[in-house]
């Protein structure tokens, strides 16, 4: 069978990116080495949250949300899609008093986002710890299951299940041997990019997971702390950070943590420990919920906290789709929206440039 | 306090286990989620003898996050179940979980069962219910007549279990059947005839609880932690003993027990009796196919069969169904889709148990 | 014989007992699944938590592996 467009990895990146090439009338092809929705979509939080680091991260988390908004009324169930809304709370009055420039920031780029007093952040959250300045809510980020959102997203797409040993100019070799080419090759493999072209810079940075059994109704928005960027963009080699998101079951999933240089992917108690010390710290009526399950999973991180949108090396047909660190879930959609056009060589709704990977010397030539 | 030994299960294998290490100069301590030793065969017993032995109870180890120069563990086995359609109404309980019920309090005086699955344990369960009080109405075992002949004549070379078979006996015993369907106060048997019962206790045969051996990074071989004379794992100072090395009783699991503990090879042809005791009672097809679209594989989140018919593997299943995502963490539905499906266990990963959040933040 | 509170009715329960097992004597149903169908234990033995209970305000153990105790407050409304 042939097809116009490859893509190699079947996470929700790779899924999102099949969508927009079927909706092009485009013929698509995945290869996965082992299961749509099964590499880092399967161990991340799935809040799509419009995120204020930089002005690119800015635009690109707000297009995707409209995109997935856009989703919603096809969204089957199992995508259990919940209209959150983020709140970021604010430890002390230091913290609170970074809000309100953040607020304007928000608004002037057309996102609804509200200043929270201290009383109204515990009409919002009545389980907070006592104590807490204020907050900042975002009403329009909401929450996905992302394992069923990327087999939903790559449904009617060809899927070649086989492990990619090597790509060389545009051609995809399997491990069983056999080779496949298409007009475009897209690559969708996540942190495990490395393990195909060594110099991309990307490098995985790990993150812990807890879920809890079925409380419904303890906690009502996706909870994080506004010293969150902090964690997320600082480069320090171990750091936790309040993060807590309500499941459509009623099940609490509790994060986060970053690593960087963790070369496995066991659960370590300490980390564990950390990040939910920090989390009870901001709701102490967790300490005696029930834990069912911990996992990791490892984010593809960039220097610039951007991901790799765009031609790589020059190459004619072959693109990157990657590093899309803690934020993928949420990226994808303009992520794949953003490579329709740079394919077809139309203006895109929001500007290519700063995630072409040829900001980086090692990705040009 | 650091052990010589560590021993995770105080059933026979695991209280053998102390004794003999115990008994070896070994500083011994002995762990069990239960309220005292026993096991699921002397649960609640008095009088077990555990001098010298550092022991504690009603603690469920979740991680193996402790050291010794030796673990042995000792964690035994639980039923498997089936699914058919009524299998989760309330009077439908495993048979030896009837039996552990009973054991811890439920009055079953006067209450009319039906015991159906497979497995010697279906026959130990009817005579302890019995002696409890309860009606045994029947006994259903699925496998053939012929397999339960060879068995019987095979049991020659194990005298003492012969006697103990024997003494078992039950004349409500009926080889060749097995379950259909249960309604409320009652089940539809595969022979057409439905039967009133006040409990069904079903279960379809042991299955080792390997969850501890498989974080420990155990060789695990044909659904068993492997081990070699000494009951010694791949991974050097873990040992295993009792079920989790092939699901052969009460003799078994002690003499492992012994030689673990002891540091001794382990004594008799325990394997030929494992052997035996999984041909007689090999599942057969049908029991695979009584599941109906609707009927709930995965109690703790509700998942139809339907729902899984178009996954293929464990953990596409859990991904995309939650099959297995709740509170069991797919101890009672894994085995399921292994058997209807022959999908490999997934991972495991701690807390092997639910866990109180408190008790992951270390001081 | 320990008095225990269920479902905020006092009862009372026989020494040595097992919650799931004081449940079952008294022909209440553990707890309520996902999808709302009635269910009681199934393994005894701490494996399937089909048995989870709310216990002195502590959901979600398994009242296979409790035994009552005098004053003990179970309820069978967690999911
Ligand atoms: C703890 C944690 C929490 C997170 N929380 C959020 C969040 O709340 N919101 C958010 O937006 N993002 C979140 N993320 C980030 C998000 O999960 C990732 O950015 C996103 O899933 C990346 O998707 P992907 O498709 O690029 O990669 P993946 O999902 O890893 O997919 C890559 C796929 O490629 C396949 N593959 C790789 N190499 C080959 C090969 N050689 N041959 C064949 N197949 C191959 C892999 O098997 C895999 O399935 C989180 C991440 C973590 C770790
Ligand atoms: C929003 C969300 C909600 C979730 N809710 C639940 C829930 O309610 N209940 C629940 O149980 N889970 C839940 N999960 C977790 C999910 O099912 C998996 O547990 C998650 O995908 C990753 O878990 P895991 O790391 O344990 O890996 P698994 O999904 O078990 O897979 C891990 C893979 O790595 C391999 N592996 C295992 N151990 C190692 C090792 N030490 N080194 C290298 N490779 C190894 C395995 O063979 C397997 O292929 C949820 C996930 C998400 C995203
Ligand atoms: S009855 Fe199975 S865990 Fe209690």
């Amino acid at each position: 069978m042939t097809s116009d467009v490859l893509i190699l990895g079947g996470g929700i990146v790779g899924a999102a990116c099949a969508r927009a090439f079927l909706k092009q009338g485009l013929k698509v092809t995945i290869i996965e080495r082992e299961l749509i929705g099964g590499g880092a979509t399967a161990a991340g939080m799935g809040h799509i949250v419009v995120m204020d680091d930089s002005e690119a991260q800015f635009a690109l988390t707000k297009r995707s949300r409209d995109l997935w908004d856009q989703l919603v009324p096809e969204l089957p169930s199992s995508v259990e899609f919940e209209r959150r809304g983020t709140l970021w709370v604010a430890a002390d009055q230091q913290e609170f008093n970074a809000v309100s420039p953040k607020l304007s920031y928000y608004n002037s780029r057309h996102v609804s986002a509200q200043l929270l007093s201290a009383q109204t952040l515990y009409d919002a959250e009545p389980h907070l710890r006592e104590g807490f300045a204020g907050g900042f809510l975002v009403p329009d980020d909401s929450v996905i299951y992302a394992p069923c959102a990327a087999a939903w997203l790559a449904q009617g797409a060809n899927i070649i299940q086989a492990d990619v040993k090597t790509i060389d100019d545009g051609k995809v070799t399997l491990a069983i041997g056999e080779q496949h080419k298409a007009a475009n090759l897209i690559i969708a493999s996540g942190h495990y990019v490395t393990q195909l072209f060594s110099t991309i810079p990307v490098k995985p940075r790990k993150g812990h997971l807890a879920i809890t059994d079925r409380y419904p109704g303890q906690v009502r928005h996706q909870l994080i702390e506004l010293g969150y960027l902090k964690s997320a963009h600082g480069d320090s080699t171990e750091s936790v950070a309040f993060n807590v998101q309500p499941r459509k079951t009623g099940q609490l999933l509790i994060g986060s943590s970053r690593q960087f240089g963790a070369d496995h992917s066991a659960v370590e108690p300490h980390m564990i420990s950390k990040m939910l010390a920090r989390a009870a710290q901001y709701l102490p009526n967790i300490l005696n919920m029930s834990i069912i399950r911990t996992w990791t999973g490892f984010r593809a991180a960039t220097t610039d906290k951007l991901p790799l949108v765009g031609r790589y090396r020059n190459a004619d047909r072959t693109w990157l789709a990657t590093g899309h660190e803690g934020l993928g879930i949420t990226t994808a959609m303009a992520t794949a929206e953003l490579l329709t056009h740079l394919i077809a060589k139309t203006k895109a709704p929001i500007d290519p440039t700063p995630y072409l990977p040829e900001r980086f010397p090692q990705c040009r030539t | 306090m650091r052990y010589d030994a560590i021993i995770i299960g105080a059933g026979p294998a695991g209280l053998a286990a102390a004794r003999a290490a115990k008994h070896a100069g070994k500083q011994t301590l002995i762990i069990d989620d239960n309220h005292g030793p026993g096991g699921q065969i002397w649960r609640g017993r008095d009088g077990i003898e555990l001098k010298g032995v550092d022991r504690r109870f009603s603690t469920q180890i979740t991680d193996l996050n402790f050291s010794a120069t030796q673990i042995i563990l000792a964690t035994g086995a639980r039923e498997l179940f089936l699914p058919f359609p009524g299998w989760t109404l309330p009077h439908v309980l495993g048979a030896g979980g009837l039996q552990a019920m009973a054991k811890q309090g439920l009055n079953v005086q006067g209450k009319s069962v039906v015991i159906a699955g497979s497995g010697p344990l279906l026959l130990a369960v009817a005579s302890n219910l019995k002696k409890a009080g309860a009606d045994i109405t029947l006994i259903a075992e699925q496998a053939p007549w012929s397999s339960l002949l060879h068995f019987g004549s095979q049991l020659l070379r194990w005298p003492s279990k012969l006697t103990q078979a024997l003494q078992l006996f039950n004349i409500n015993y009926t080889p060749n059947l097995w379950p259909i369907e249960a309604k409320p106060g009652e089940v539809l048997m595969s022979n057409g005839k439905t039967y009133p019962c006040n409990y069904l206790a079903c279960a379809f045969g042991l299955l080792p609880n390997l969850e501890l051996a498989r974080l420990a990074n155990c060789k695990i071989e044909n659904g068993f932690v492997k081990v070699n004379r000494h009951q010694q794992t791949s991974v050097q100072g873990i040992y295993a003993v009792g079920e989790l090395t092939g699901i052969g009783g009460l003799e078994k699991a002690e003499a492992e027990g012994e030689a673990a503990g002891a540091g001794t090879a382990t004594l008799g042809n325990h394997q030929d009796f494992v052997k035996l005791l999984t041909r007689t009672f090999k599942l057969r097809d049908e029991l695979k196919q009584l599941a109906q679209p609707d009927t709930i594989l995965c109690r703790c989140e509700d998942i139809p069969f339907s729902r899984t018919t178009q996954c293929s593997s464990m953990r596409e299943a859990k991904l995309q169904t939650r099959c297995g995502m709740g509170p069991c963490q797919g101890r009672i539905c894994g085995p399921i889709l292994e058997q209807l499906y022959g999908w490999p266990s997934d991972s495991v990963r701690q807390p092997l148990y639910p866990v109180p959040l408190k008790s992951l933040i270390q001081s | 014989m320990p008095h225990i509170v269920i479902n905020g009715t006092p009862h009372q329960a026989d020494e040595k007992t097992t919650v799931a097992a004081a449940l079952m004597n008294l022909g209440i149903t553990s707890r309520t699944s996902v999808s709302g169908q009635p269910r009681n234990p199934l393994c005894g033995m701490g494996i399937c938590f089909e048995c989870r209970v709310t216990i002195d305000g502590i959901a979600y153990q398994r009242g296979c592996q409790v035994e009552v105790r005098e004053g003990m407050e179970v309820s069978t409304d967690a999911i």
